[in-house]
């Protein structure tokens, strides 16, 4: 272990994680900097037809080929009404990519593991089914996603 | 792991199938030299190798294998024993091999069990004495072998000669590393797309000839490396011999394989994938298909069945066959199955084909074995074939003749990666159509209009009438403008269909990229792909398309059901028509409902015997009749014509050509005098002959009538026809509205007596006698009992009048019996009934 840094700093380093955040109808959620692969401006979105709510399409990110998921319809069920202003988080599952819609994506945000809360009772079934936790920010609410949860659709099961 | 040892396991993987096949070709052929020494040295060089890699195991039983294989190249009789032994010994190794590929050694398993018997059997050979043994018994010490020896060491090294040349031009190449590279041709294909796109909108570019120049490149780059991952046909073959011979052993069955095209190449992805469903179709063909010995000969075929395996390439296609000289497929069990399965109804089956009765085998849960075996029958496995083959945007068909064979056809493209697709819009959104599926492409409107049969939209396109189906509606993209767009014309398996879209634009070469794994549940949909100019769009998998077809109602289904009551039976007034011309200018019609198909056939195929014209259609010579004698065929181009089909018999009606067809009231107005006319009604405002279709029946077959046995009978003013039958329904129906009766025609005795409780007044009751649930008999005597019925008459139609038939019509009641054909008889029976009515009131 190098001498010159102080063994707090050590610590704390090993402890916290960065999160992306970003705001969807009003709510502050974040996802760790590690599950994210870049945040564009998504354009030129086909729409699926007979896919559902949650799917608003698929587009083409520099050659790949990307599901955008109308997180809106996944998270709080308030349709968007035109997608041209929002903004995609970009993340791989299982080999393949999704743009996560969100309205606005703000900083990157290191907070210490240790101060991760679980769920408050009161969250939104919806958000806390999705959620593993929560940070208690300034005067606001950051509701970690879980990305596994996330993108486990409804009719995946069906597909399966 | 070792790359040493990653090349042995590939290498020995390869030479083991060799050597299954190889030794079962051995068994049938013992005294060719030239199959042991290839199994002898694949052996040997396993043993070999494995000594050089320190694995003990696989060495013990290789030596011991290659102990006995040298015995039989010393001239031992080599008995299906032995040659079963031999084999158990490759398996043993194949799964030593398995287990140093997971565990990197060779497991702590135990091989003396048949290392001993394989040493028992080198040197005891008399144990287990062969049919041959005898024969060859002196042979080991004999002055006959060491002939064919030196001669069979001549041929190894001319081999080992040409293997090592073979190994100076070729390579090996990881799978990972072609499929690789394959990729980025797909991603250079799509950015030449792009850049030509591009080019495309600047008419006067610097960049046209470079661009040119690139574009061909890469054409010639894609076909390069497609070329590297083809393959032959034959290395999904290989495994076949042995099944074949493992399940003629366990069936006790004899079969010969027969392989023809193995070299035919096709894309390795291709070939994994249609590896399991061709096992599964030879395995069912030796299971199911071929019989016994016994019951061969009974049949009097050789003893030994054979199963013919091909291959060929056909326009961007690979064919491949799996025939079989079985005892083919009982239709009529495949029917009663279907029925018992609850898969279809009764009268769905009925408007089936033979070939698409054989199609149904297809079907999840469908079974035909009557008996469970080990190798299959559990119902499961034709569904799976059929799906993995459409999953590659293949088809499988199958043909078989009963007591004669089985032929299955599967047709596969030769890749997946690069498909040309037609790009086409709906609903303002666009999307790929593989070229493949697509037959041709037709404007609506003018000359191809859509029509719509009751709620279903047909395109009648060359005397056919196809199904219609709406992208828009598919996809739910809003509402269509019905009668414009492009049809795009489409066949899956056997069916052909259009599909409308609003509009068409070009071909091109797309790179599919399949589903989002959020995605896949839409079976419209079979994947992705990436447009010239960046859009993302979807393919339409036309195997999804098609099942939308089943939802909407059958098109041109053979018949028309009859209202399901009796209030039904009065409001229903229009009738499809079907507008013809045929022997004179004047317009002819047939009600559409008593047509099963409209087919064109080359008139080269008529053939004349005994002064009748008749063709061979499905199977069957059908009989040909023009509308009147003076008609003559002319012996060259295509014939246009109607089939007509009741039970399992058909007969075509020859017409010159087919008008129109319209939904309007049948009104005859003036009855006819001439044979095979009804009578006259206005038709589009045409004076139109309707046609007779009872007066060409008994032409075709004499006994047509013959084996049915009741129909029913109107009354004078109004008539209750009551016929389990929609074809004569719908003949008789217009016969008796003809000589001026009303007519209510109902499908069942039950349907019968619901109409009358329902307060209609009928005069007269004609009834067929033969009908499921309640037959004329039990109708007759139910209406007897009821007195608000009892007067009624009641007429039956009856192809057989028995003495002891009528004598029970008049202990149940029936006023009269009229033969089903005599149509004069009829309407005079019912004008008799109805006559005495009108005196007794």
């Amino acid at each position: 272990m190098d001498e010159k840094y102080p063994e707090h700093f050590m610590y704390k380093d090993e402890h916290f994680t960065e999160f992306v955040t970003f705001t969807i109808a009003g709510q502050l959620f974040g996802l760790p900097i590690a599950q994210v692969q870049d945040v564009f401006k998504p354009t030129n979105i086909t729409r699926v037809p007979l896919a559902g709510a949650e799917i608003a399409g698929v587009l083409n990110l520099r050659g790949r080929i990307v599901t955008a998921i109308e997180m809106r319809s996944r998270l709080v069920a308030q349709p968007r009404g035109d997608s041209s202003d929002a903004m995609a988080i970009g993340v791989e599952a299982k080999g393949e990519s999704f743009g996560l819609l969100v309205d606005a994506v703000g900083e990157v945000l290191k907070l210490a593991d240790v101060e991760l809360e679980p769920n408050p009772i009161n969250l939104d079934r919806r958000l806390a089914d999705l959620s593993v936790g929560v940070y208690r920010l300034d005067g606001q609410l950051l509701v970690v996603l879980d990305i596994d949860e996330v993108l486990r659709l409804r009719g995946d099961a069906a597909a399966a | 792991m070792d790359d040493l040892l990653r090349e042995f396991l590939t290498e020995t993987n390869e030479n083991l199938e060799r050597v299954d096949a190889e030794i079962v070709r051995f068994e049938h052929e013992p005294n060719n030299g030239d199959i042991l020494s290839n199994i002898f040295r694949l052996v040997h060089t396993i043993k070999g190798t494995c000594g050089f890699l320190g694995l003990p195991r696989l060495e013990t039983l290789a030596h011991a294998t290659e102990t006995l294989m040298s015995r039989f190249r010393d001239g031992m009789p080599v008995t299906g024993d032995a040659v079963t032994l031999v084999l158990s010994a490759i398996d043993r190794i194949k799964i030593i091999l398995a287990e140093i590929e997971e565990e990197q050694g060779e497991g702590g398993g135990d091989d003396s069990d048949l290392v001993e018997q394989l040493y028992g059997l080198a040197e005891h050979p008399r144990v287990n004495p062969g049919p041959t043994s005898g024969a060859v018994d002196n042979a080991p010490d004999g002055a006959v072998s060491p002939p064919p020896a030196q001669a069979k060491s001549a041929t190894r090294e001319k081999d080992a000669a040409d293997r090592e040349r073979l190994a100076n031009y070729s390579i090996r190449v990881q799978v990972e590393t072609l499929d690789n590279l394959m990729t980025r041709v797909s991603e250079l294909v799509l950015t030449r797309n792009q850049l030509l796109e591009i080019v495309r909108r600047h008419e006067e570019s610097d960049f046209k000839v470079p661009l040119q120049r690139l574009s061909n490149v890469t054409a010639e780059l894609q076909e390069g490396v497609m070329k590297t991952r083809m393959q032959p046909i034959g290395n999904a073959w290989q495994k076949l011999p042995r099944i074949v011979r493992d399940l003629c052993a366990e069936l006790g069955k004899e079969i010969e394989l027969e392989m023809h095209g193995a070299n035919t190449e096709l894309d390795r992805q291709v070939l994994e994938m249609v590896k399991d469903p061709l096992t599964h179709l030879v395995r069912n063909c030796a299971d199911h298909g071929i019989e016994t010995p016994a019951e061969r000969l009974a049949a009097g075929k050789a003893r030994s069945g054979k199963i013919r395996l091909s291959a060929r390439h056909q326009g961007g296609h690979i064919i491949i066959e799996i025939a079989d000289d079985g005892r083919g497929l009982e239709i009529d069990r495949i029917r009663a199955l279907a029925l018992a399965h609850g898969l279809m109804s009764e009268s769905d089956l009925a408007a089936k084909s033979d070939s698409e009765i054989c199609n149904l085998i297809f079907t999840p849960g469908f079974s035909t074995a009557t008996r469970v075996t080990s190798v299959s029958g559990r119902g499961v496995g034709m569904d799976v074939v059929r799906a993995n083959v459409e999953q590659i945007g293949g088809t499988v068909d199958l043909k078989s003749v009963h007591k004669v064979g089985t032929t299955f056809s599967i047709k596969i493209p030769l890749t997946l990666a690069i498909v040309p697709a037609l790009i086409v819009e709906a609903g303002a959104e666009r999307f790929a159509i593989p070229q493949l599926a697509v037959l041709e492409l037709v404007r609506a409107g003018g000359e191809h209009r859509i029509e719509w049969i009751k709620d279903t939209p047909v395109l009648r396109l060359r005397k056919e009438l196809l199904p219609l189906l709406h992208l828009n509606e598919i996809l739910r993209l809003g509402e269509s403008r019905p009668e414009r767009g492009f049809v795009v014309v489409m066949q899956v398996g056997n069916q052909v269909f259009g599909l409308v879209v609003d509009g068409l634009f070009h071909t091109e070469e797309i790179v599919i990229k399949p589903m989002s794994s959020k995605l896949r549940h839409i079976v419209a949909f079979s994947g992705t792909t990436i447009l010239g100019d960046g859009t993302v769009i979807m393919i339409i998998d036309p195997n999804g398309i098609v099942q939308a077809l089943g939802r909407a109602s059958p098109v041109l289904a053979r018949t028309q059901e009859a209202p399901a009551n009796a209030e039904g039976a009065e409001t229903q007034d229009l009738t499809p028509l079907l507008v013809f011309r045929a022997g004179s200018p004047q317009p002819k019609a047939v009600p559409l409902s008593l047509i099963s198909r409209l087919e064109e056939i080359d008139r080269g195929r008529i053939e004349l015997s005994n002064g009748q014209h008749l063709v061979q259609y499905r199977g069957q010579l059908m009989p040909l009749l023009c509308i009147d004698a003076e008609t003559t065929i002319n012996r060259d181009g295509r014939q246009p014509i109607l089939v007509f089909s009741d039970r399992d018999r058909s007969m075509g009606l020859i017409v010159d050509e087919i008008i129109d067809i319209v939904e309007q009231r049948l009104d005859i107005e003036v009855a006819s005098e001439r044979p095979g006319v009804l009578g006259c009604a206005v038709v589009k405002g045409r004076a139109t002959e309707v046609i007779d279709v009872g007066h060409f029946l008994p032409q075709a077959f004499a006994d047509w009538l013959g084996r049915r046995n009741a129909r029913p009978t109107p009354l004078a003013p109004k008539v209750l026809l009551v016929d389990d039958s929609a074809f004569f329904r719908d003949m008789l129906g217009p016969l008796i509205r003809a000589a001026g009766y009303q007519v209510v025609a109902v499908a069942s005795a039950t349907q019968a007596l619901a109409t009358l409780s329902s307060g209609i007044a009928i005069d007269v009751v004609v009834t067929d006698i033969e009908m499921p649930e309640m037959d004329g008999f039990a109708l007759a005597a139910t209406l007897r009992q009821d007195p608000r019925t009892a007067g009624i008459p009641v007429i039956a139609l009856s192809a057989m009048i028995s003495t002891e038939a009528i004598q029970r019509g008049r202990g149940v009641g029936f006023h009269d019996f009229v033969a089903k054909f005599d149509r004069t008889g009829l309407i005079a029976a019912i004008k008799e009934q109805t006559d005495g009515l009108h005196a007794a009131a």
